[in-house]
């Protein structure tokens, strides 16, 4: 008989050979499905490489995928050190997105920097707002907010398509349900097809290093996560962690509604966060919710994405190849944090050791 | 009248979401929240329409939408059960998988018609004496059979948790594994069970839609109803019974908004589509508020087992 043991905490050198060897098997699980897609998998793999780094155009297109990533995956990765499952990042970022859109068509004629500065907080209050809900009912019954912030993404996503086809279509589009484009004075600046986006991200980067490894917030946050008890026990107020969690975990999404609708679409729509919010969820456990990890699996993903937008164009490989292909990659490292943490040891030897 | 055709059509719209739910539960009440419903969907829902149009049998295609499904399933159990992988993102991944399945080998099946073998087997067929109750017998008893398959599951699914001793097992080692394990109940085996189970009726509910509801094949078919699915069985607080009455309630909702065009109301009716989502996030709020001890939420839910080395 073989019995699982929990092991000791694995070197990161382990760590990487072990997911390395995840993804590569991963590769070559998935080229069974290239091949029945009718292309040469490695041509396809290459591909994907040229069709982030072959010119600065993708590269910052790269760029450009990794930054939404990268801040939802930071904002959820709050939640998750305290336990608190917040898996409504979707709805979050459409709420920033609606915020966005909201400050613009009150005050549309704001000087930009004004203009800026006014739609990250509001939708930084959106997105932090839409993530209190749960948690003020988590705190206060202990209502579970797995289900409850799941729920929460529909009905954004709800009231994103009401004011899509409803309140705030524009009447300018020839009948097709769209909201109107945001004014020149409501974009981000960018350059050479770089927004003011990556800015913000290195700095909510920093901001969150040092707000979940050095601040005395962060630490009470992560004491909640290992254990409520202890929490209390020491004297942290867990009510108000939960609360402050929340707001930094909710505002953090929202803004990257913000950053999605004033940089990338120019618009609100149903479609704006292409199913990020779900993606962020899998960067930041795969992260060990660990910034520096986030950062790394963030840019790992965007790749990812890239790579799958230019091989459609590129081999006219359907989209959903890529998303099986990352399903599947994602199956596989999801499958090695067992050999990470656990190891099979036989009856034979374990009596040897006794 | 023209209510009852309403909530006949409520009933249909529900059917997909019924034996969705009915798995989920099982899965749920063995201990695993699996968000793959929406995967597992779209697995059965593609896999069901490429079989029934391949072979234009109505069984052959059932069945294969319920290995799909089964399969998807045996994926996240393997991972969850096996390898102690965190279930919240596996379901996730999962979803992710499925959809990215059906859109795949759903795509030159796009446009297609279901065989007309197939839709006269499941046309809808009044049942005799049933049929001719007033009002009731043209919403519940003039159906497909695919419908009245799932009335069956209901009353089976029922027995299954609550009247047999596999499914009291079932129940322990979702409230509690460390006492089914110690009792001699063998805890993997009746988790990979179970969630294969829940796979094969999410996958009986996608084709339910790819064979039934629809004529012409299209793009998505499932659309996200898999996450209906998840919020009712919370709705139905784990119950089969409930779980039929809730179905009928999201199916009505699902088709309200459709329904309700007519009227000119002065409300958007996109608005209407999130009332199933707003009733869950209401009973989860509830319950929770109760704090009962017959809450009916199993204890481990989300939780997976690891048996150490005592």
């Amino acid at each position: 008989m073989l019995h699982i043991v929990k092991k000791e905490v694995p070197k990161t050198r382990e760590k990487i050979i072990v997911r390395l060897s995840a993804v590569l098997a991963a590769l070559a699980v998935a080229s069974i499905i290239v091949l029945v897609a009718g292309a040469n998998p490695l041509e396809l793999y290459i591909g994907i490489v040229q069709g982030c780094f072959g010119s600065l155009y993708r590269f910052a297109a790269t760029v450009e995928k990794m930054v939404p990533l990268l801040v939802l995956s930071l904002g959820v990765l709050v939640a998750f050190k305290m336990r608190f499952w917040n898996i409504g990042a979707e709805g979050q970022f459409l709420m920033g997105a609606v915020g966005t859109t909201l400050v613009v068509r009150l005050l549309p004629d704001l000087p930009l920097p004004v203009m800026l500065v006014l739609m990250i907080i509001v939708s930084f209050l959106f997105g932090a707002v839409w993530l209190m809900i749960p948690a003020f009912f988590k705190a206060r019954f202990g209502t579970n907010e797995t289900l409850f912030t799941l729920m929460l993404n529909y009905i954004a996503l709800t009231l994103v398509t009401a004011l899509q086809y409803d309140f705030w279509k524009d009447p300018a589009a020839n009948g097709m349900p769209k909201i109107a484009n945001l004014p020149e004075n409501a974009l981000l600046p960018s350059a050479g097809g770089f927004n003011l986006s990556i800015l913000m991200a290195v700095i909510i980067v920093l901001a969150m290093y040092y707000f979940m490894n050095r601040s005395k917030i962060g630490f009470e946050i992560a004491v909640l996560g290992e254990s409520e008890n202890t929490a209390r026990y020491i004297g942290i107020n867990v009510t108000k962690t939960i609360i402050i969690a929340a707001l930094v975990s909710g505002g953090l999404c929202g803004m990257v509604g913000m950053m999605q609708t004033t940089g990338v679409s120019g618009a609100l729509s149903t479609e704006i966060t292409g199913g990020l919010g779900f993606t962020a969820i899998i960067v930041a456990w795969l992260s060990g919710l660990k910034v520096p990890f986030v950062v790394v699996n963030s840019f790992a993903f965007a790749v990812l994405l890239q790579g799958a937008s230019y091989i459609q164009t590129a081999f006219q490989i359907p989209g959903s190849v890529a998303e099986m292909i990352q399903a599947i990659i994602l199956f596989f490292i999801l499958g090695s944090e067992f050999v990470l943490q656990y190891r099979l040891v036989s009856d034979k030897t374990k009596s040897e050791v006794a | 009248m023209e209510f009852v055709f309403f909530l006949a059509a409520a009933v249909k719209a529900g059917t997909c979401l019924l034996y969705a739910t009915l798995g989920e539960i099982i899965s749920e009440k063995v201990g695993h929240l699996n968000l793959g419903v929406e995967g597992m969907m779209q697995m059965g829902a593609v896999i069901g329409f490429i079989a029934g149009f391949t072979f234009g049998n109505p069984y052959t295609a059932v069945v294969c939408a319920a290995l799909a499904g089964a399969a998807g399933a045996l994926i996240y159990g393997f991972l969850t059960i096996s390898l102690k992988a965190n279930q919240v993102v596996t379901g996730l991944t999962l979803s992710i998988f499925g959809v990215g399945f059906a859109a795949f080998f759903g795509k030159n099946f796009v446009g297609k018609k279901v065989p007309d073998a197939i839709t006269t087997f499941f046309a809808p067929v009044k049942l005799p004496i049933l049929g001719d109750i007033p009002y009731l017998g043209q919403i519940f008893f003039n159906q497909s059979g695919y419908v009245y398959f799932s009335y069956f599951l209901v009353i089976a699914i029922y027995i299954y948790l609550y009247k047999t001793k596999w499914g009291l097992n079932t129940r322990m080692v979702g409230e509690n594994p460390v006492a089914a394990d110690a009792s001699g109940i063998p805890v993997d085996k009746y988790k990979y069970f179970n969630i294969a189970l829940c796979g094969a009726l999410c996958g009986l509910g996608g084709a339910f839609l790819s064979l039934v509801y629809i004529s012409i094949y299209p793009v998505n078919v499932v659309s996200g109803r898999g996450w209906i699915a998840v919020a009712l069985v919370i709705f139905a607080m784990w119950n089969p019974g409930k779980a039929m009455l809730g179905a009928y309630f999201f199916g009505a909702l699902d088709i309200a908004s459709f329904w309700l065009q007519q009227y000119n109301l002065p409300v958007s009716i996109y608005l209407f589509t999130a009332l199933p989502y707003l009733a869950t996030v209401f009973v989860l709020i509830f319950t929770s508020m109760r704090k009962s001890s017959n809450k009916k939420e199993p204890a481990w839910l989300g939780k997976n087992y690891f048996k150490e080395d005592r």
